[in-house]
């Protein structure tokens, strides 16, 4: 099902008062990679897990693939929509190669086709196939992340949600393993959601920034053209972050701008 | 110790049955009380504090607590179905046991749950894990050593504790700890203690090496361990599957020498005539006597003072024969008891002193001790203090004792001869009076009842040819002499007999 498009259409979320998503609308089409960004309490997580179902929005409804994602129980929703996050979550009890086989297990898949699935898995997050047999304690940070990233992709699904997903990983890793996951996007065709808070990261990876800032969207758009359009100092001061940095760095490396 | 290895078999047996079963349902009542103390701390507190609770009560008590509880219970569904069930025995022993195993796996496995990573609980909803199958493939199997070493203490507290289980009735390897603490055979005590102890370290190990199997995720070690604990226990209840037929009679007997021996006398006549027959000793005076009216036992025999004061909670003292008269109507119109007859000696209690300090104070009856009491110390069995026959002799003289304290038979008999007190409520079939020339002391008001040792029959049975054909020649066959001498034979320090012994020596005396 490579290709899915979201629908999101005034979704709220309160917490005690507190107000985590002030009815965010977006819409994005198949195939499409989005970056979620803003700072901690922007709501950028919560809207994120609205759409596999992990939070449940007050109000509002979301679409994927046309269907109300609200009908039937959340376990078949979360089948069909990889689900990537920082602390990774392996499950400790199993193999690297049961870690990736789980969901389609869960959707009853032959041990044949399963077998076949984990292999190429393995080797698409470019780990090798003699992984699949150990424990997932035996593995460095990045290469747990790249079975985090396996497993999410494990029963094909058309949408890949991404909650800082590199976070807490080192930065040549981290630019490794995102520039791995982009082509698995575009190869596969998926439709990318990914959180973070990283400015840099967005701008790198994704085809659109959607700005958010207590829980509503302040900024929508593909990287260049918020670079050029935004005028909202905030929103600026965020987007112009990667370009300073990279500034500083050139200036103290001695290096040509 | 030839006999003690003779009834390990059986004692083993059911021991292992019981404390078996209690942790399998333990474990079936406590895993999903974990579970859901784990999802809702609403139910956390209340659960694990319930559970706590449990667990201070000392677990004799917890025992003795399930049977009236289901003899009550027992009583309304044979109005209600009309089919009654054993109050006595297993089915308390099993659930005071189940009780006590709940606490350590409830704790430990709700702790357990509680444990597991929260990002591997997001990641079980994340892949599309139904909640059931979140708890079964990830939140259970993460738990599991936690919860494993919750097992582990419930089964060591369990084996233990089954021991106290004698008591209500149930054959445990408390029985040879019961029976060798009222018979001074300490052997025996020994024994029971080494092997129960033996047997929770086996479990305790079996458990252990699941363990650490289900820790590191290696599956041999749990499946070793695990087939380890199911072979030992189908091993050590072989016995039960010959053993356990119906036994044709149950032979009841509290907890002290003579009872054992007379027990042992019934049980062998009746053997003798080709019965089968089990036995259900060490019961508590009143549990005795409500498991033959409730026909848990067939026949055991009591004493009319006993019966008297505590059954039919008279204070009067009409004479012996009009006791038992009086006893054998009574007890067959309220309970449908059959008093067969006396067995011809008296078991009565009765206030003893060692001679030289008798002698020296110059009390021969209890007037006299009354008068003496302030200055002196009282030793006496454990039930006796709150009996009525103590309140009815006490009220008589107005006894003022500077000290009373409770003894095992076998301990107050020590204490009177180191000094430790004066004067003890002995029994006046206690061979020990001669043995340790004790002085009995004079009842001039008559206020202690008259014991004689009378043969009970419980309604069920007490139409039961070959069993009252077993029984009639032992009433009024036996003297109190010949008592005395078969009780000493087990009491004594060195040389004793256990009670099968004894009664068989008994038992030629009457031929």
């Amino acid at each position: 099902m490579a290709g899915t498009d979201i629908e999101i259409a005034g979704v709220e979320k309160r917490y005690d008062g507190h107000v985590a998503l002030a009815g965010v609308s977006l819409s994005i089409p198949a195939g499409q990679f989005v970056a979620l960004v803003g700072a901690s309490g922007s709501g950028k997580t919560t809207l994120l897990k609205t759409l596999n179902r992990l939070i449940t929005p007050d109000a509002g409804a979301i679409r994927i693939g046309g269907e109300d994602i609200a009908e039937g129980p959340p376990h078949r929703l979360r089948r069909r929509i990889g689900y990537v996050f920082q602390e990774v979550g392996l499950f400790p009890h199993l193999t690297v190669g049961e870690n990736i086989a789980v969901t389609p297990r869960l959707l009853g898949w032959t041990p044949e086709r399963i077998a076949a699935r984990t292999d190429d898995l393995l080797a698409l997050v470019a780990l090798p196939a003699a992984m699949a047999s150990r424990a997932p304690a035996e593995l460095s940070g990045g290469q747990r992340q790249r079975v985090g990233v396996a497993r999410a992709l494990a029963a094909e699904p058309g949408i890949l949600l991404m909650d800082e997903p590199f976070g807490a990983l080192d930065p040549l890793t981290r630019d490794a393993l995102g520039t791995d996951v982009l082509a698995l996007h575009e190869r596969l065709g998926l439709t990318t959601v990914m959180v973070t808070h990283d400015m840099a990261e967005a701008v790198l990876l994704a085809d659109r920034i959607v700005v958010l800032r207590d829980g509503a969207v302040v900024a929508d758009g593909a990287p260049e053209a918020l670079v050029r359009d935004v005028i909202d100092p905030g929103v600026r001061d965020l987007l112009e972050a990667p370009r300073r940095q990279a500034l500083r760095l050139a200036e103290r490396l001695g290096g040509g701008a | 110790m030839s006999e003690a290895f003779a009834l390990l078999p059986v004692y083993l047996a059911w021991h292992v049955l019981l404390s078996a079963s209690a942790l399998v349902l333990g474990a079936a009542i406590s895993l999903p009380l974990a579970v859901a103390a784990s999802r809702s701390p609403r139910l956390r507190w209340p659960l694990l504090a319930g559970a706590g609770l449990i667990q201070t009560i000392p677990s004799l008590a917890l025992l003795a607590l399930f049977f009236p509880l289901l003899l009550l219970l027992s009583q309304l569904s044979q109005t209600v179905t009309g089919h009654g069930f054993s109050a006595l025995g297993f089915l308390p022993s099993l659930l005071a046991l189940t009780l006590y195993a709940v606490l350590p796996i409830l704790r430990t496995a709700t702790t357990g749950l509680m444990g597991v990573d929260p990002a591997v609980r997001e990641a079980a909803d994340g892949v599309g894990m139904t909640p059931h199958q979140k708890l079964w493939r990830v939140e259970l199997p993460l738990a599991l050593p936690v919860i494993m070493a919750g097992v582990r203490t419930a089964a060591v507290w369990t084996i233990g504790a089954a021991t106290l289980s004698t008591p209500v009735g149930q054959t445990s390897l408390g029985n040879y700890i019961f029976a060798g603490l009222q018979t001074e055979n300490w052997i025996f005590v020994l024994f029971g203690c080494a092997a129960s102890a033996t047997l929770a370290i086996c479990a305790d190990q079996l458990l252990g090496l699941m363990e650490a199997g289900a820790a590191r995720r290696d599956r041999r070690r749990v499946i070793a361990g695990g087939a380890g604990l199911l072979i030992g226990v189908a091993i050590a209840l072989l016995p039960l599957v010959s053993f356990g037929k119906p036994a044709g009679y149950t032979v009841g007997a509290k907890n002290f020498s003579e009872q054992y021996i007379l027990a042992e006398l019934i049980a062998g006549r009746l053997e003798g005539g080709g019965a089968r027959v089990s036995r259900k000793e060490d019961l508590g005076s009143a549990v005795a006597y409500r498991a033959l009216a409730a026909g848990e036992i067939d026949v055991y025999v009591d004493y009319s003072g006993t019966l008297w004061t505590n059954v039919l909670g008279r204070t009067d003292n009409p004479g012996r024969e009009a006791v038992v008269a009086e006893l054998t109507t009574r007890l067959k119109a309220r309970d449908g008891v059959a008093v067969l007859g006396s067995l011809g000696f008296e078991n009565a209690y009765a206030f003893a002193m060692r001679r030289d300090r008798a002698e020296a104070l110059g009390v021969t009856s209890l007037a006299d001790l009354a008068r003496l009491s302030p200055r002196l110390k009282l030793g006496s069995d454990i039930e006796f203090l709150s009996r009525p026959e103590w309140k009815g002799v006490d009220a008589a003289y107005g006894f003022s004792f500077g000290r009373e304290t409770s003894y095992q038979p076998t301990f107050m008999y020590r204490a009177l001869a180191s000094g430790d007190v004066d004067v003890i409520s002995a029994f006046s079939s206690d061979g020990r009076i001669a043995a340790n020339d004790l002085v009995v002391l004079t009842d001039p008001k008559g206020a202690l009842p008259p014991y004689d040792a009378v043969v009970l029959v419980s309604g069920r049975r007490a139409g039961d040819a070959r069993l009252l054909a077993a029984l009639e020649p032992l009433i009024g066959a036996v003297s109190v002499e010949a008592m005395r001498t078969a009780n000493y034979s087990v009491d004594r320090d060195s040389g004793k007999l256990s009670p099968a012994a004894a009664a068989g020596e008994l038992a030629k005396t009457l031929e």
